[in-house]
């Protein structure tokens, strides 16, 4: 334990595990109450290929996916909010061809090969300073919007059509929400991978949701059970041969089936204080 | 008695599609007026109108004097309780959760909202459901969940209130005890009321007048006019026309 937190790279990967770990429970707090998690999954997809066109181009591959993200998040919102293109459909596309595109770039790039695996799955050795920076930063921005904008959010996501007669700005509210999403996703990626990331702004928000009826205490345990996750994970990936992206996932799906296993023991407490 | 909604040959296109035409009213300070008409008819579209979330095309519409276009000034003085669908109904809010979101509005942005909980405990107290404040919204049956968004849309003790089909999917006994509700509330705080229904026979004995559309106006009735037999008829004919309009041609939209 001691001797994990002397090497440089674990201190680093620990401070992401903290604020990936914060950051995407919260969001997953809004996804699960909003139903955004298809979207999650997209974005990560199509992330691989800023990243990839990052890496091609000399760009730094954090500003170009955080692009890829944040576009496409707003750009799904923009174009099902239009209507005429339904929000799975664009979905599809954005996903598969984002993917389609990240893999062709780093396959013809021969250099970058031993990357793929690490950006797909996540590597607890990738995280730098320099990741480390920019997820501080995107936890700044986002924290200071879900904030500010708490009660609004909650209330565009519990019904989106009374906020509207509230005379509420629902849409640039509602795409803020996305662009943070899309950010949160990105800055993600560096532990996690683009395959696996979608679930960590998934599983911790929807078994808070199976747990709470309030917000409040779904968005705290939400939280709790996104940093038991993505500190869980990242010691089973420092003491056993596993990606830190599979191994997050792993606890925090274990943290969902007990919450299930559990809750017909929590619904009896309450239906006892109650009587 | 002062009109609080004044609409003129408003016609209102969405996507290309008129939705609304040639529909002419007026509804009175202190009326309750019920609204029917078939799925699609427009009625949700009007109510929406009328709150300013739509624009009108052509006509004239306005609300406690002001056109349409300055609609903002006038709003706090309109409660609206939307159709059902609006919602997710396993949302984990409290039922003072759920009064207080109609305490959000441009105004309460960036800001403190002033006294929030002595007006959800008001408005509670207006739909007799002062010992819901805590409960878990999802736990509640329909009709007090029903009694619950009533009170959210009266918590910034409107003026002018404006419910979408509030009774659906109610049984009969939780449809009845929320029509008397409405009726008492009217009474109590000389609210004026624009009602959508697809209960004719409820609607026709609460309403003082009502208004038929499917797309274009049907029928405008009087206060008097309405519970007497014949005008009821005109009701029923009026919304078998309305269907077999619809049937013809699945037209319009
Ligand atoms: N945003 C929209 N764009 C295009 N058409 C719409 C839109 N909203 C509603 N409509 C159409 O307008 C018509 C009236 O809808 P609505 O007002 O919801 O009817 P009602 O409430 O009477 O059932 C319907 O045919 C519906 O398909
Ligand atoms: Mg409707």
């Amino acid at each position: 334990m001691n001797e994990m937190l002397e090497y440089g790279f674990m201190q680093r990967a620990l401070l992401a595990a903290l604020l990936v770990g914060t950051l995407c429970s919260t969001i997953s707090f809004f996804v699960v109450l909003k139903r955004l998690s298809f979207l999650g999954a997209g974005i990560s997809h199509t992330s691989l290929g800023g990243i990839a066109l990052g890496l091609i181009t000399g760009v730094d591959p954090v500003i170009s996916g955080s692009v890829f993200a944040v576009g496409t998040a707003m750009s799904t919102g923009y174009i099902s909010r239009i209507g005429k293109i339904s929000e799975d459909t664009v979905i599809g596309i954005y996903y598969a061809s984002g993917m389609a595109l990240g893999i062709a770039l780093i396959s013809s790039f021969k250099g970058y090969y031993p990357e793929l695996f690490a950006l797909l799955f996540g590597n607890i050795l990738s995280v730098s300073t320099h990741d480390l920076i920019f997820m501080a930063l995107a936890m700044v921005i986002i924290t200071a919007f879900v904030v500010i904008f708490f009660r609004e959010l909650v209330m565009i996501c519990f019904d989106e059509e009374m906020a509207e007669a509230g005379g509420l700005p629902v849409v640039v509210i509602y795409m803020g929400l996305l662009a943070a999403m899309g950010l949160t996703v990105m800055v993600s990626i560096q532990l996690a991978g683009v395959v696996l990331v979608a679930a960590l702004i998934v599983i911790p928000g929807a078994t808070a949701y199976r747990l709470s009826k309030n917000y409040r205490a779904m968005l705290f345990l939400s939280i709790v059970f996104g940093l038991v996750g993505s500190f869980g994970g990242l010691f089973i990936s420092y003491y056993y041969p596993v990606p830190p992206g599979a191994a997050i996932v792993l606890v925090l799906a274990l943290i969902f089936a007990l919450a299930m296993a559990v809750r017909p023991l929590f619904e009896n407490a309450r239906q006892n204080k109650l009587e | 008695m002062k009109e609080v909604i004044k609409a003129d040959q408003v016609q209102v296109e969405l996507g290309g599609t008129e939705v609304l035409e040639g529909i002419t009213f007026s509804v009175l300070s202190g009326e309750l007026t019920g609204i029917i008409g078939p799925n699609g008819a427009g009625k949700t579209t009007l109510l929406r109108t009328v709150l300013g979330l739509v624009p009108i095309r052509k006509g004239q519409l306005e609300v406690f004097g002001v056109p349409v276009a300055r609609l903002k000034e006038v709003r706090p003085r309109i409660g609206y309780m939307p159709q059902r669908q609006s919602f997710e109904r396993r949302f984990p809010l409290s039922a003072a959760d759920v009064v207080g979101g109609g305490l959000l509005t441009s105004e309460t942005l960036l800001r403190r909202v002033s006294a929030k909980d002595e007006k959800i405990k008001t408005a509670l107290h207006f739909v007799a459901m002062e010992s819901y404040h805590n409960r878990p919204f999802q736990d509640l049956s329909g009709g007090e969940q029903q009694r619950i968004l009533l009170a959210r849309s009266l918590v910034r003790q409107p003026e002018l209130l404006l419910l979408d089909e509030p009774n659906a999917g109610l049984d009969f006994p939780a449809q009845q005890s929320f029509t008397e509700l409405i009726q008492s509330l009217k009474k109590e705080k000389s609210l004026t009321v624009l009602l959508v229904s697809h209960d004719l026979m409820s609607i026709a004995s609460a309403a003082d007048k009502l208004v038929c559309i499917n797309r274009t106006m049907h029928i405008h009735g009087h206060p008097t006019d309405v519970l007497n037999s014949a005008s009821l008829d005109e009701a029923y004919r009026c919304q078998f026309d309305l269907i077999s309009t619809l049937d013809k041609g699945g037209s319009h939209s």
